[in-house]
C-alpha cells in the first residue's frame, strides 16, 4: 500500500518537475528581455530539477543512493540561485536596460 | 535498449546542434559558453557509455577549467571574430570536409557498439586484467589496477605529458615566479557580492573534501589522481576567480606551484626506481612488501594516484594564475 501511494507521489513530482522544465524552457524563448528570460531559467534549475530529484528520492530503495541524491538537491539549490543572482547583478552593472511594457522584445 | 537509443540520439543531436552553432557564431565569449555546452554533453554521453572516470575529467576541465581559460584569454584579446573573405575560406573548407571525411571513413572499421566479438573484448588481456586483478592486486575497481599497476608505465607517459605542457604553457606565458607588480586595483570585485562570497566559502572545503574522496577512493569506484587533480584545480580557480589573484596565490604560492609541479613527477620516478632497488623491475609494487604482493600493489597505486593528483593539480592551478596573471597586468 505505502508503495503504491509512494510510486503515484514521486510520479506527480516527477511530472510536475518535467512541467516546470518545459515552462521555463518556453519561457527562455518567448520572455522579452535578459531579466526575465533569467527569471525562467532560474525557475527552471531551482524548481522544476529540485521537484525531479524529489520524485526520484521517493523511488530509491537504498539509502547510499537517497543521500547522493539529497547532496545533488543541496549543491543544486546552492549554486543555481547563486549563478541566476550574479549574472542579473552582473547584467545591471553593465547597463542591460529593464524592458517596459511596450518595448520591443530584446 | 529503445529508450538507451533516444537518450544517445538526443544527446548526439544536441552535439552537432552546438558544433554548428559555435562555427555560426562571431561572438566569441557565445561560442565559449558553447563550447561549455558541448563538454558537459559530452560527459553525459560518457556516463552513459559507463565511462566515469573519463567523465569526471570531461566535466571538470572541458566545462570549467577550459572555460576559465578561454574567457581570460578572450579577456586579452578581441572578444569578436574577424570577418573572413569568402575566397579565403575555401583552403579551410577543403581541410574541413578531408579530415572529416577521413574520420567517418574510418569510423567505418570500428566494431559495432557493444559488439561482443570487438578486439577488446576477444583479447586474451581482457580475460587476464578482469580475472588475475583481484588476485594479484586486490582492488575492485579494475580500471585503477591496469591504469596504475599493469600498466604503470604508459600511465607515468601520461602524466610527462601533462607535465610538459605545463612547462610549456608557463614559459609560454612567462615566468611564474615574477615579482609582484603594482597593479590598479580592478573595479568590479565578484567577492564584494555576499552571497557569492558566502556560496564559495560553503563550496570550497566541499569541492576539496570531494577530491580528496575521489583521490582515495579510486581503489573502489571511479575515479583517481586525473580527476582529483583537475577537481582540485577547479576548486582553487573558483577561489581565484571570486576572491582574486592576490588571495589566491596567498594559498598557494607560485614556488609551492613550482615545486609541486615537479614534485608529483619525480615521487612517481622515485617510486619505480625504488621497486628497482629493492629487487624488482620498475613499477614493480610486488616488491615494496615482499610478504604481502597485494598490500605492496596497494601502497604503491596509492603513492602513484597522490603523486598524479599533485601534478595535475599543480599544473593546472599554474596555468590558471598564468593567465590570471596577464589579465590584470594590463
Amino acid at each position: 500500500m505505502t508503495l503504491i501511494v509512494l510510486d503515484v507521489l514521486s510520479g506527480i513530482l516527477l511530472v510536475a518537475g518535467a512541467l516546470f522544465l518545459l515552462s521555463g524552457a518556453v519561457g527562455l524563448l518567448r520572455f522579452p528581455d535578459f531579466y526575465t528570460r533569467i527569471h525562467a531559467v532560474g525557475v527552471t534549475d531551482a524548481v522544476g530539477a529540485g521537484l525531479i530529484l524529489l520524485g526520484l528520492l521517493l523511488r530509491t530503495t537504498g539509502w547510499e543512493t537517497g543521500i547522493r541524491l539529497v547532496i545533488i538537491l543541496f549543491f543544486m539549490a546552492l549554486t543555481s540561485p547563486t549563478a541566476t543572482h550574479i549574472l542579473a547583478h552582473a547584467a545591471r552593472r553593465d547597463g542591460v536596460r529593464v524592458w517596459r511594457k511596450g518595448d520591443p522584445r530584446r | 535498449m529503445t529508450t538507451f537509443v533516444l537518450i544517445h540520439s538526443v544527446l548526439l543531436a544536441i552535439l552537432i546542434a552546438t558544433a554548428v552553432a559555435i562555427t555560426r557564431m562571431r561572438a566569441l565569449y557565445g561560442a565559449t559558453m558553447l563550447a561549455a555546452l558541448f563538454s558537459l554533453v559530452t560527459a553525459c554521453l560518457f556516463v552513459l557509455l559507463d565511462a566515469v572516470d573519463v567523465a569526471f575529467t570531461e566535466a571538470a576541465v572541458g566545462v570549467g577549467i577550459s572555460t576559465v581559460l578561454l574567457l581570460g584569454g578572450l579577456a586579452l584579446t578581441r572578444s569578436r571574430e574577424a570577418v573572413t573573405p569568402r575566397r579565403r575560406r575555401l583552403p579551410g573548407a577543403v581541410v574541413v570536409l578531408l579530415t572529416g571525411g577521413v574520420l567517418a571513413y574510418a569510423a567505418l572499421d570500428l566494431p559495432e557498439f557493444g559488439s561482443a566479438d570487438s578486439p577488446v573484448q576477444r583479447h586474451p588481456i581482457t580475460e587476464t586484467y578482469l580475472h588475475e586483478s583481484q588476485k594479484d592486486i586486490g582492488i575492485p575497481n579494475t580500471v585503477t589496477s591496469v591504469l596504475a599497476s599493469y600498466r604503470g608505465l604508459d600511465t607515468l607517459g601520461e602524466l610527462v605529458v601533462v607535465f610538459t605542457a605545463g612547462l610549456a604553457v608557463l614559459s609560454l606565458l612567462g615566468p611564474l615566479a615574477r615579482p609582484e607588480q603594482v597593479r590598479p586595483p580592478a573595479d568590479f570585485h565578484l567577492a564584494d557580492y555576499r552571497v557569492i562570497r558566502v556560496v564559495t566559502g560553503t563550496l570550497m572545503p566541499l569541492i576539496l573534501l570531494f577530491a580528496l574522496y575521489v583521490l582515495f577512493h579510486g581503489d573502489y569506484g571511479p575515479g583517481g589522481g586525473f580527476q582529483a587533480g583537475v577537481i582540485f584545480a577547479s576548486g582553487f580557480v573558483l577561489y581565484g576567480l571570486v576572491f582574486g589573484l592576490d588571495k589566491a596565490q596567498q594559498v598557494v604560492p607560485r614556488a609551492a606551484l613550482w615545486l609541486l609541479i615537479s614534485l608529483g613527477l619525480l615521487v612517481y620516478v622515485g617510486l619505480g626506481l625504488t621497486t628497482m632497488l629493492l629487487g624488482g623491475s620498475f613499477l614493480d609494487y610486488d616488491v615494496l612488501d615482499p610478504d604481502h604482493p597485494a598490500s605492496g600493489q596497494h601502497l604503491g597505486i596509492l603513492v602513484v594516484e597522490t603523486a598524479i593528483g599533485v601534478t595535475v593539480a599543480s599544473v593546472m592551478t599554474a596555468i590558471f594564475f598564468s593567465f590570471a596573471a596577464r589579465g590584470v597586468s594590463r
